[in-house]
């Protein structure tokens, strides 16, 4: 058996069904090997960093490791975005490259990067394998690494010999076991009295939630430590559609960008528990003022993020699962008096607050909020980044469904490949884009993969023809000389483009049509590109 | 204010980079890093002596904890540690200065590595305060060379980390 033969061999025995890659001269004996594996499904992708994000929105329904292949050189280094961005989300993701032959590494020959170092910075970790005897181990470590813990993106670089080397035996590990890596799993139980304690004793408590309730599979045991305490719940961008958006605890989103109530409920409580999630400086500015005036609990399963950015009273570390179900276990109901019942009113008025809207454009919040409306409730949307993200965080309605965005590193260009891996492992499901004309711009071409695979995805493209959020931000008076540098002139005509990948389309203006235009985008067949007139003055305060 | 940590790694390849890049991307300046195997030829203990404040050093240490191939860090207490550096030193010596170098040889421990009809090459293992003293006394004499391990540590008394 080649080290190529059982780098298949040993996806297969992590479960690996389905891998995103684009190939190459020194990736070529695995890509053979995978030829030969009918069980695992393969997507070509158009550009590397697009592997990263399939393989992101392929975990983030699945629950399982997303995998990406690339070739060493510049396939490896247009995968690095797709790294960064899962690592910042805590993805869990295995990517292999190709390398060129082991004895001339460091020689600077064609296409060899030093990929390993390049990612240090921002990958759980890393193999440059120099036997082909430990692909089987460096394999099953990966996945373990990937997944458990904080998961994150593992890389495993493999140069050619490598892949053509015979192995003497092969030998997958049942089990991983790293004298230097046990991540916590379950919460002290002190802590967990003292957090039990603080949860009674509390007049005005908020529940913080993140995208680490979802890494850890906790979405039933945040919601019933929620119900069973009438705590109201506002969440990071990460976690957003951990709870259905009317729910009658959901405050929505906290931060900068992020819904008033959410904000005032934080800035207003006497305790904040915080459950996954590391509270960047785009959700809670000043965490220091707000320490001074709250108290605060902070769950995570990374002791580095329990006072990192925020000084936490009493920091709890271990799953998410394991920690919440500890605390449901002593926790009794209790009512969410007052204080709740204040929150959900200005909830609602947030919620139904008349929106702006101008004569020949589409305001995005009123179709969001159409949008939602129409939705199966469990649907999942892929929102990019700019200001359809941030429209999208405070007016999309979602049931039950799933709200995938790119949070961490806000990459543009992540909601089109983010859909692709959400179709391949969930093709009955419904699945939505929410982009700009900028984001579109930098990922269009996964239309193709798309089509290739005859999927169904609904597009909504906001064209203001400007990158809007940095607009946005040049109107501000901190840059005196305004707008530069931001106008998407030159761009092609997005239904032009449609039509040459065969994707049906329309194009939007008038608020009168966007009801019927959203019932005929989703209940058509196949893939769609509804084209939205948006204002280049619209902005994410309207 | 100096720290000292002391942190076992598994003896792989890439471990260093990770290490130091973890400290150069919080702007953190390594004063000195000395790498050794241990007793097990599996594990290397990296010394690292940095300037920074307790906050820092906590986070600092959570994170290398983080990386995969880090089994063990520790910060070291100043009054708890026992810390040792090996200086080589080339120092201009003739027949008139070379009893005064002998001098302060004596007065230090230090001993004669290397000798010729213009040089002393004198070795010191001692605190990383005795050595810089001794770089000093020797200064007035012209040192040509200089070289400094960076101070390795073990925690005073039987426990261990
Ligand atoms: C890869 C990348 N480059 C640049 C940025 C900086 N950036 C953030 S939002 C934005 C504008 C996005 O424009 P568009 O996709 O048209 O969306 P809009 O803001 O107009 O909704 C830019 C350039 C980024 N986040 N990602």
């Amino acid at each position: 058996m080649t080290g190529a033969q059982a780098l298949v061999e040993s996806l297969k025995l992590a479960n690996v069904e389905h891998m995103f890659g684009y190939a190459g001269a020194t990736i070529c004996p695995a890509v053979d090997a995978l030829a030969n594996a009918p069980e695992i499904g393969y997507t070509l992708v158009r550009t590397e960093q697009n592997a990263g994000h399939m393989a992101s929105g392929y975990y983030r329904v699945t629950g399982k490791v997303g995998v990406c292949m690339v070739t060493s050189g510049p396939g490896a280094t247009n995968l690095i975005t797709g790294i960064a961005t899962a690592y910042m989300d805590s993805i869990p993701m295995v990517a292999i490259t190709g390398q060129v032959p082991s004895h001339l590494l460091g020689r600077d020959i064609f296409q060899e990067v030093d990929i390993t170092g390049a990612v240090a910075p921002f990958s759980k970790h890393s193999y440059l394998v120099k036997d082909a005897n430990d692909i089987p181990r460096v394999v099953a470590e990966a996945f373990h690494i990937a997944s458990t813990g904080r998961p994150g993106p593992v890389l495993i670089d493999l140069p050619i010999d490598i892949q053509e080397q015979e192995l003497k035996e092969f030998h997958y590990p049942e089990q991983v076991n790293l004298r230097s890596y046990k991540p916590s799993v379950r919460g002290n139980d002190l802590q967990i009295k003292r957090v039990v304690a603080a949860i009674e004793a509390a007049q005005r408590p908020v529940i913080c939630a993140g995208g680490g309730v979802f890494l850890s599979h906790a979405e039933q045991e945040l919601l019933e430590l929620a119900e069973r305490t009438h705590i109201p719940v506002v969440t990071t961008m990460m976690g957003l559609s951990l709870l259905p958006t009317e729910h009658p605890l959901n405050m929505g989103m906290l931060g900068a960008h992020g819904n008033v109530y959410a904000n005032k409920a934080v800035a207003k409580s006497d305790l904040l528990i915080m459950i996954g999630c590391r509270v960047a400086d785009r959700a809670i500015l000043s965490p220091a003022e707000l320490a001074k005036r709250t108290a605060i609990v902070h769950i995570d399963v990374d002791p580095a993020e329990i006072g990192k950015n925020m000084k936490a009273a009493i920091p709890v570390v271990g799953e998410v699962k394991a920690v919440i179900s500890q605390l449901l276990k002593r926790l009794e109901k209790r009512s969410g008096g007052e204080w709740l019942e204040k929150l959900q009113h200005f909830r609602r008025q947030e919620l139904t607050r008349p929106l702006p809207s101008r004569e020949g454009y589409i305001f995005p919040g009123t179709l969001l909020r159409a949008l939602g409306d129409k939705l199966r409730y469990n649907a999942a949307v892929c929102v990019d980044v700019g200001q359809n993200q941030i429209w999208a965080c405070k007016h999309l309605k979602l049931g039950g469904g799933r709200f995938l965005t790119s949070g961490g590193l806000g990459t543009m260009g992540y909601s089109l490949p983010a859909a692709v891996g959400v179709k391949v492992a969930q093709p009955e499901r419904q699945t939505v884009v929410i982009c700009g004309d900028g984001s579109f711009q930098m990922s269009m071409n996964e239309l193709a993969a798309v089509s290739a695979a005859g999927m169904d995805i609904k597009i909504v493209l906001f064209q203001n023809n400007i990158l809007g959020l940095v607009h946005q931000i040049q109107s501000t008076p901190a840059y005196p000389a305004g707008p530069f540098g931001v106008s998407l002139d030159g761009s092609p005509d997005f239904s032009v483009i449609a039509d040459a990948y065969g994707i049906q389309n329309r194009t939007l203006s008038d608020e009168a049509e966007l009801d019927e235009a959203l019932d005929e985008m989703l209940s058509s067949e196949g893939s769609y590109l509804l084209i939205c007139r948006v204002h280049p003055d619209a902005t994410t305060n309207d | 204010m100096k720290q000292t940590i002391s942190v076992l790694v598994e003896n792989q390849a890439g471990i260093l980079n990770r290490i130091t890049g973890l400290f150069s991307r919080r702007a953190f300046n390594i004063d000195s890093l000395a790498v050794g195997v241990t007793d097990d030829p599996a594990v290397s203990r990296i010394t690292i002596i940095v300037d920074s404040g307790n906050s820092e050093m906590e986070q600092v240490e959570k994170q290398l904890n983080k990386l995969i191939e880090v089994i063990k860090v520790r910060t070291l207490e100043e009054d708890k540690l026992i810390g040792r550096e090996l200086v080589l030193v080339k120092v201009n010596a003739n027949a008139k200065t070379r009893s005064d170098i002998m001098t302060i040889c004596e007065l230090t421990g230090a001993k004669v590595a290397d000798i010729s009809p213009t040089s002393l090459t004198l070795e010191l293992s001692d605190t990383p305060d005795r050595i810089s003293t001794f770089e000093a006394m020797l200064r007035p004499y012209s040192i040509q060379e200089l070289a400094r391990t960076g101070m390795i540590a073990l925690q005073k008394g039987s426990g261990k980390i």
